[in-house]
């Protein structure tokens, strides 16, 4: 019964039929975890337990102790919001935008992608909490809550504030969507528990599982709320870093006021986002030998996109530099002869290789379709949009109107202590992920098993 | 014999033997209580006759819900409860307004289909469900048959029709 496309490479290899894909992914699941992921698990506490010292130091001391001054008033706190936001943009991309295009190679990728944009999400929030400085005080400035200064509401003409609503909902919708394609996963580790005789772990996934059947009805149901939760993830993936661009296009600083910053930023989000994606899957599919769900042809697909929306990028850029000049503004203009030449023009070139060149080398089929030079360059690219935010925000800053202002930026020990909290917050939440959650979404990777499953010699005779 | 209570229950190994043996059974007049999958089989409701969901239009309904709310919030707010001079712009105006009225329109929208979801599905964390097949979110497709909603035949009968219909085993499954 087995039919296979001859144009296109299959997407699940090694013949595995339904009952394999139930045990190769539940398997790490019931399994202990390995001394690789303890060890793994201890550095990313020890890293989130030196960032938590830094947060509470900040908390206690105010954001004095970050290194922003009267001029640099937005410097890694905000390069930091805005590089995490984007990389939870791929998961959505992945789990709503190719869900509707009918991309079927989404399938084995979506679960841990959709995962990495919950915890880069939370990553992310983290920083304009924290810039707060009164982060109890808070709600009352971000929420249109009945308050006790007069009924002062907050201000709905603020782009700061659109974040908010941006960010939370996209957070909630995100975790609804990636927890709907959990249920039915959630319920073949609690059957499989049942028939182990692990009690204990029956009734937690059941829990987990919210009791689930897989009758026809449910299902018929469960795919029509998918679709629709696709269908509106996808406005919302691309309203989010339109309205995070929008904290910088609504200003007048010069080389933040420009119309291209939504297009520019969303495709930038998607860029760093498949890079983080890679990352973080070239090291599951290692650890949890899932080489047969996760094919070279996935990762070559993801690269793909990484040239796409990297030349993208890359277009921004110049456009940017082309429209400095022939605008004729000086102030634009000096904005963008800073970056290039001035005292930062080290982070300036850094992004121009690590986000306009280093994709590039994508279109090398070698190169792309090779684990190893995948791995380097996803993580180029996240250090090139790092860059890229820091470059936009803190040189456009650095040198004001005032040339009496003009000052540099330094980062403290708590600037850079609260990055690498989120960096210890978010590997620590995916390695709990990767060891307690099915890492692969077992009921979509069911379904497309036999159309997309290399044929082997076993089903020749069907 | 009362209702939900004895079934007979087919097992059938492949997506499309079950697409199949839905039809076969309900052509020799026998009634499916439901049909168990570990993923979803796509033509397999309108096989069973089910009407299409009416999920998108609760969806749709709380997304408007969404929209509304959402502008009676910030109209309010700055136009009538406490107007703030803001750059000199004017108190009430719709562009500024639209990011926080889409976001809340998908979150009212998302959450309401999803709540709806889960209440019409009987899903919830503290449900252990009926199972008739423990494999049936592993890999085979389960099919129930309530003998009581088909008194027209008898029990051996009806596993004859499933058995013929392409099921590999069909076994009895009794309630209290």
């Amino acid at each position: 019964m087995q039919v296979t496309s001859s144009v296109r490479d299959p997407l699940v290899t090694g013949g595995k039929t339904v009952k394999d894909v139930s045990h190769d992914i539940s398997r790490q699941v019931e399994g202990k975890p390995t001394s690789l992921w303890w060890m793994a698990m201890a550095v990313s506490l020890a890293v989130l337990g030196f960032g938590f010292y830094c947060i509470c130091y900040l908390l206690w001391n105010g954001i004095g102790v970050w290194g922003l001054n009267k001029t640099v008033g937005w410097a890694w706190d905000i390069t930091n919001f805005v590089w995490w936001v984007g990389i939870g943009h791929a998961g959505t991309l992945i789990s709503a935008i190719l869900l509707l295009f009918r991309q079927k190679w989404r399938m084995s990728i979506n679960r841990a992608a959709e995962a990495m944009t919950i915890f880069a999400v939370i990553c992310a929030a983290t920083f304009p909490l924290m810039h707060m400085g009164r982060l109890w005080l808070g709600f009352y400035w971000a929420l249109p809550l009945p308050n006790a200064f007069g009924s002062l509401w907050v201000n709905f003409n603020s782009p700061l504030l659109w974040d908010v609503f941006a960010i939370s909902t996209y957070f909630t919708v995100s975790l609804v969507f990636w927890y709907m394609g959990l249920i039915p996963d959630f319920a073949v580790i609690r059957d499989r528990a049942v028939v182990m005789g692990n009690k204990t772990r029956a009734s937690i996934y059941n829990i987990l599982s919210f009791g689930w059947q897989g009758g026809a009805k449910t299902w018929m149901r469960y795919e029509s709320v998918a679709l629709i939760l696709a269908g509106v993830s996808t406005p919302l993936v691309l309203s989010v870093h339109t309205i995070v661009s929008m904290d910088f296009a609504t200003s007048v600083i010069p080389g933040w006021h420009t119309t291209i910053f939504p297009p520019y930023f969303v495709a930038g989000a998607i860029f760093s986002g498949f890079a983080m994606v890679l990352t973080l899957l070239l090291i599951t599919r290692k650890v949890f030998k899932l080489e047969d769900y996760i094919t070279i042809y996935h990762i070559e697909l993801m690269n793909i996109i990484i040239i796409v929306t990297g030349s993208i990028v890359g277009i921004a850029y110049i456009t940017e530099l082309f429209i400095a000049w022939y605008s004729g503004v000086e102030y634009e203009g000096y904005a963008f002869y800073n970056r290039v030449q001035g005292p930062y023009a080290w982070a300036y070139w850094s992004m121009m290789t690590c986000n306009v060149i280093s994709p590039q080398l994508f279109w090398i089929k070698k190169i792309r379709t090779s684990i190893v030079a995948t791995f380097v360059l996803s993580i180029i690219v996240n250090i090139g949009m790092w860059f890229e935010r820091f470059v936009i925000i803190v040189t456009s800053l650095h040198r004001d109107y005032l040339p009496s202002s003009w000052t540099m930026f330094h980062p403290t020990m708590y600037d850079i202590g609260e990055y690498l909290f989120t960096f210890g917050f978010f590997f620590a939440a995916f390695l709990l992920f990767a060891k307690f959650f099915p890492v692969i979404n077992m009921a979509e990777v069911k379904s497309i098993i036999k159309s997309d499953s290399e044929k082997t010699t076993h089903d020749s005779h069907h | 014999m009362d209702a939900d209570k004895n079934f007979l229950v087919g097992i059938f190994d492949d997506d499309e033997l079950v697409l199949n043996g839905v039809d076969k059974v309900r052509q020799s007049g026998v009634k499916i209580h439901e049909v168990y999958s570990p993923f979803p089989v796509h033509g397999l409701d309108e096989r069973l006759g089910y009407k299409r969901t009416r999920l998108p239009i609760a969806a749709f309904l709380f997304g408007m819900t969404g929209t509304s709310l959402a502008l009676i919030m910030q109209i309010w707010m700055l136009g009538f409860d406490w107007p703030m001079i803001i750059g000199g712009k004017n108190f009430v105006s719709l562009p500024p307004f639209i990011p926080v009225t889409f976001e809340l329109t998908v979150l009212l929208g998302a959450l309401g289909m999803v709540g709806t979801f889960l209440i019409v599905s009987g899903l919830k964390p503290y449900a252990w469900p009926r199972q008739f097949d423990l494999r049936s979110t592993e890999d085979k497709h389960v099919m129930a048959i309530d003998l009581a909603l088909n008194k027209g035949k008898s029990k051996e009968e009806i596993a004859g029709i499933l058995k013929s219909a392409g099921a590999s085993e069909v076994n009895e499954k009794n309630f209290e």
